[in-house]
């Protein structure tokens, strides 16, 4: 295990450090510690290491993760993960605004509650989350999964495009031309799959979900569904 | 009363023109707005308004064609480890991969090359043809987020992160379903077909502070190497050029009303924004008080077509510029010679801007592999060279004719103005006066 003092050694050397490491090194675990709420922690990562993070963060920590798992011991600040290509995100806490913005792959498990914009614009990024969402998630989400222990805020889905939505309690409301849908095998099997990895099998069981996605009203511009705008 | 009495004349409104009521009875019958694509066609206070003044006793010219006057261009000097150099203070401005076709990036790439400049990445990422073609090329790190990855922020020579356009400040786009080829909706995460909307805002920030934190996140991914572009759109030049310097821009791109756009509402395009020229100064005034004016770069687009264009947007205070639509028609848009075609599809050559049908016969906006197969990228990128070459070629004939030594030399000084509100908004005095409206007394 290597052991990074972000307080002693600072941002700049953190990433460049961890950019420096590739896909053959013995140096596959590293500890960051003294975080104190830091911007933009171990961002553009791309070797297939273990980075635990033990403490908070803020803003955009493991932001276009590629192939490394990143384990923030703590809670994260807005946009972690955002933009995720591969590789796997846990925050053992909670997370601010625009988790998971416009990922396009990999796994952002979140173990308490994400705030408003979870998933948003999300475009093949799998996000689990044990807690509750907040308003406006998964707005414009092109692909990928979310799946939500908890509740969900206002306006759900708004404007989705062909990713899945899986909620296990509320909703406060759906967004526009985002519908419940039937829950078939293959969602059910999906969903197994999801809560496994998201660490989250014990707290709850596929069957206890609901699935919500497109319509696929608004997919080509009618002047007859102006109003759902 | 009966026929000898004579009628008045018939005379149609001002207000209602014929133009006005051909779209009241389009909008009518077809219940949606008019989309099309380029910038504003209405008139507004141009750099046409704007005269130089030359050398005489007063000031004395440079030889032409004998005596030097350079035109390179440093961009990125703040912060980045690797500042861009350029030949010539005109780039490409971003036009994206989806709205052109991959020949027509292609083209931009080997013209700018040719010509020592940079070009641009647009909406849907980056494409081999035009990395593969650009020695320099500009990443746009856009609120759609369309095939955004580090890889391509890493290939990339400069990353400019889009927060608006001249033809639609605070609008989002829509590429319509029909332009979306395999290729473009594998690149953009998406279905085949569908239309594909380009968020007016980042889905990931909400505001200036949290701009300066995604150009810090940006930085550490790239490792602080490469210059960050900031572009905003030519609304509130003064306070949003101030607040990208805030948020750490190594160069403020900032685009005019009469900027293009691949397809927005009309209602936009001539309705929103304001006149490069009078965005220019307001811009070059917050970088002046904040003591930044030439430390961070300012580029400017919307309507540049000349060489006389670039000079006098330099002399206000701008560091280079940037062209798209102009680009474009050295490609070959627009072309007479496709007038036949063009009439087919219910317009004109010089008027044709419904690029989002996907139907453009010149092959240069569309995804349609028969029309973009009848373009050379290989012509088309020794025209826009050519191009390039004769706007730099002018430019450093009348930057002579001021007696610089380099295009960068030029300065207010060396401008008056046809008119009054051209001389209020670039702030030169009215031609035969040394009045400048707003600003002083005059004679």
């Amino acid at each position: 295990m290597q052991t990074f003092d972000l307080a002693a050694r600072g941002l700049r050397e953190l990433n460049q450090t961890l950019h420096g490491v590739n896909g053959n090194t013995n140096q596959t675990a590293w500890e960051i510690i003294n975080t104190r709420g830091s911007h933009a922690i171990a961002v553009g990562v791309d070797a297939p290491i273990d980075i635990t993070v033990n403490g908070t963060t803020g803003y955009y920590c493991a932001g276009m993760n590629k192939q490394a798992t990143i384990r923030v011991n703590g809670s994260a600040g807005p946009g972690v993960a955002e933009n995720m290509m591969s590789g796997a995100v846990f925050v053992e806490g909670d997370a601010s605004q625009y988790a998971g913005a416009t990922g396009r792959g990999g796994l952002l498990v979140i173990k308490g509650n994400a705030s408003s914009r979870c998933g948003i614009s999300m475009k093949g990024i799998d996000i689990v989350v044990h807690g509750n969402i907040g308003h406006m998630s998964a707005f414009m989400a092109q692909s990928g999964n979310l799946v939500v222990l908890g509740d969900a805020g206002d306006a759900l889905g708004d404007s989705l495009y062909e990713a899945r939505l899986f909620v296990r309690g509320n909703v406060k409301s759906l967004g526009a031309d985002c519908i419940e849908k039937e829950m078939r095998p293959e969602h059910l099997e999906l969903l197994e799959d999801l809560l496994r990895r998201g660490e989250a099998d014990a707290k709850a069981k596929p069957e206890e979900f609901r699935r919500y996605g497109s319509a696929r009203k608004l997919y080509n511009f009618n002047i007859d569904n102006a109003d759902a705008y | 009363m009966t026929s000898e009495f004579p009628h008045t004349p018939p005379r149609k409104s001002y207000t209602f023109s014929d133009a006005v009521n051909a779209e009241i009875r389009r909008a009518a019958a077809t219940g949606i707005y008019d989309i099309r694509g380029g910038g504003t066609k209405r008139h507004v206070p141009h750099f046409d308004d704007l005269l130089f003044l030359g050398a005489s006793i007063s000031r004395y010219p440079l030889e032409g064609y004998r005596e030097k006057c350079a035109t390179d261009i440093w961009l990125g000097t703040r912060f980045a480890k690797n500042p861009i150099h350029l030949d010539i203070p005109i780039t490409i401005a971003g036009m994206s991969f989806g709205s052109l076709s991959g020949p027509a990036k292609e083209a931009l790439g080997r013209g700018a090359n040719a010509a020592g400049t940079s070009t641009t990445t647009g909406d849907g990422g980056m494409t081999e043809e035009e990395r593969g073609h650009s020695k320099t090329l500009v990443y746009q790190y856009l609120p759609s987020r369309y095939g955004m990855n580090p890889d391509d922020l890493r290939r990339a020579d400069a990353i400019e992160v889009v927060v608006g356009q001249g033809a639609k400040p605070g609008g989002g786009g829509m590429l319509l379903g029909q332009k979306i080829s395999d290729r473009v909706a594998m690149m953009r995460n998406l279905p085949k077909g569908i239309d594909q909307r380009s968020a007016c805002r980042h889905p990931d920030w909400t505001g200036p502070d949290d701009l300066e934190i995604k150009i810090l996140e940006i930085r550490e991914i790239t490792d602080w190497e490469k210059p960050i572009y900031v572009k905003i759109g030519g609304a509130r030049p003064y306070y949003d050029t101030a607040l990208a310097v805030k948020a750490g821009a190594d160069v403020v791109v900032l685009d005019g009303m009469q900027g293009g756009t691949a397809a927005t509402q009309d209602v936009f395009i001539e309705h929103v924004g304001q006149p490069i020229l009078g965005c220019i100064p307001q811009a070059v005034k917050a970088l002046q008080d904040l003591g930044m004016h030439r430390k961070v770069q300012l580029i400017v687009s919307g309507g540049i077509r000349t060489g006389a264009d670039v000079a006098k947007a330099m002399a206000l205070g701008a560091d280079a510029v940037a062209i798209g639509t102009a680009a474009l028609i050295a490609l070959g848009d627009n072309d007479p010679a496709l007038e036949a075609e063009y009439q087919k599809l219910q317009s004109t050559a010089g008027a044709y801007d419904d690029w989002h049908e996907g139907k453009d016969p010149a092959g240069i906006t569309t995804q349609d592999p028969e029309l973009y197969n009848r373009f050379d990228p290989v012509l088309g990128g020794r025209r826009l060279k050519n191009y390039l070459k004769v706007m730099t070629l002018e430019a450093q004939t009348i930057a002579r004719a001021c007696g610089k030594n380099h295009l960068h030399n030029l300065e207010p000084e060396d401008l008056c103005s046809l008119t009054i509100e051209a001389a209020a908004m670039a702030g030169v005095p009215l031609a035969g006066t040394n009045w400048i409206p707003g600003r002083n007394g005059g004679f």
